[in-house]
């Protein structure tokens, strides 16, 4: 902060808060989202759009089975496990849910190390989020295969109405690919923060632009994404 | 602090260092520590609505509960929305909610087509 005292040049713009500020970004010239950098921008728009992608399938999911004659499946009893002699209901749901969770915590405490400067613990941190995400699509891996072998299938399934397959495959398939998507992301990134060039000003491939520990925070942006619609996967289709 | 690092040595291109400044989210390692417990508990919560077995309405509110207050703190927290300014807040989190009209549609729409079936198939289709 010292560094900034003494360059007047990014002395704060005062802009009016709240609704007046609202109204005033918005009937500005140049850009709309005033301290918001446009990498960060644009990874809110596309979340945007993917959350009504995803809504779209949970409302799929919704009419096919409020409009089935068929009982549903009981997805407390579909998703239990055999554990020392009982049946442990949505035990490995619940499981994932607190991977999913700490992956979150970990990202949020990288992004943090990386407002920081501190490329280390920053690049550590993800690659533990990046570790984390991969043991959720494997424990989702291995929820697919206990279910295929039950005779779980888009068309059918020895339980209930024939649309809990597919809308089933088709819900966690998605998310399931968005979390292999972040894995992806945050280790590619991961590598540059270990690298140190967000310290250096190493161009990047492609744009050939130096990148920002800014990165890390829209990183995060997706991961902590995909955290949300496991909430609302979690409670409308396991829990409901 | 960057911002300044990096504005000096970097050639000023064009419209991407516009006058705005670019705020930094930098908050307490203690409080995502704070919504990370509590985002646990939460799960926790709902995870027992179904292990107790509550049915009926008083499931289903408990689980919509524990679920908005998750994504409330994911999103406000986690990605930080609390600190935005409004034109982006009301950007990305008002049209969301059209997605309940949507929902309202099919709702009417699903309830139809169960009349539909059951009327012409009878119970079993």
């Amino acid at each position: 902060m010292s560094v900034e005292t003494h360059s007047p040049v990014r002395e704060p713009l005062h802009r009016p808060a709240g609704l007046a500020g609202f109204a005033a970004d918005w009937a500005s010239d140049q850009r709309t989202f005033k301290n918001v950098s446009w990498g960060k921008a644009m990874m809110w728009i596309f979340l945007l759009s993917d959350t009504f992608i995803f809504g779209c399938f949970l409302i799929a999911y919704m009419s096919a089975r409020m409009s089935t004659a068929v009982p549903w499946p009981n997805p407390s009893e579909v998703f239990a496990l055999h554990i020392g002699g009982s049946d442990v209901p949505l035990i490995l749901i619940a499981i994932m849910t607190f991977v999913l969770i700490t992956s979150s915590g970990t990202m949020a405490m990288a992004v943090n190390f990386g407002y920081r400067q501190d490329r280390r613990k920053t690049a550590l941190l993800m690659v533990v989020t990046a570790l984390f995400g991969a043991t959720f699509v494997g424990m989702q891996a291995f929820e697919w295969t206990k279910l295929i072998t039950e005779g779980v299938r888009p068309w059918g399934n020895p339980w209930g109405a024939a649309q809990f397959g597919s809308t089933f495959f088709m819900i966690t398939g998605f998310h399931g690919t968005h979390v292999t998507i972040g894995v992806i992301f945050l280790l590619i990134i991961a590598r540059k923060v270990w690298r140190g060039d967000f310290d250096t000003g190493r161009r990047g491939f492609f744009t050939s632009r130096k990148g920002q520990y800014e990165i890390v925070e829209i990183t995060g942006l997706y991961w902590h994404f995909v955290d949300l619609v496991w909430v609302f996967i979690f409670a409308f289709f396991y829990l409901w | 602090m960057t911002e300044t690092t990096a504005h000096t040595d970097t050639i000023p291109q064009a419209g991407s260092r516009a006058p705005a400044h670019e705020q930094h989210q930098q908050h307490p390692i203690g409080l995502y520590l704070v919504v990370w417990v509590l985002l646990f508990v939460l799960s926790t919560f709902s995870y027992l609505v179904d292990y107790v077995g509550l049915q009926g309405y008083l499931r289903w509110s408990l689980i919509l509960l524990f679920m908005v207050l998750k994504a409330g703190l994911i999103v406000a927290i986690f990605m930080h929305m609390a600190w935005e300014r409004l034109a982006l807040i009301y950007a990305i989190l008002l049209p969301p909610l059209l997605v309940l009209v949507f929902v309202a549609l099919m709702v009417s729409e699903s309830h139809y087509v169960l009349f539909t079936r059951l009327a012409f198939f009878g119970a079993a289709p």
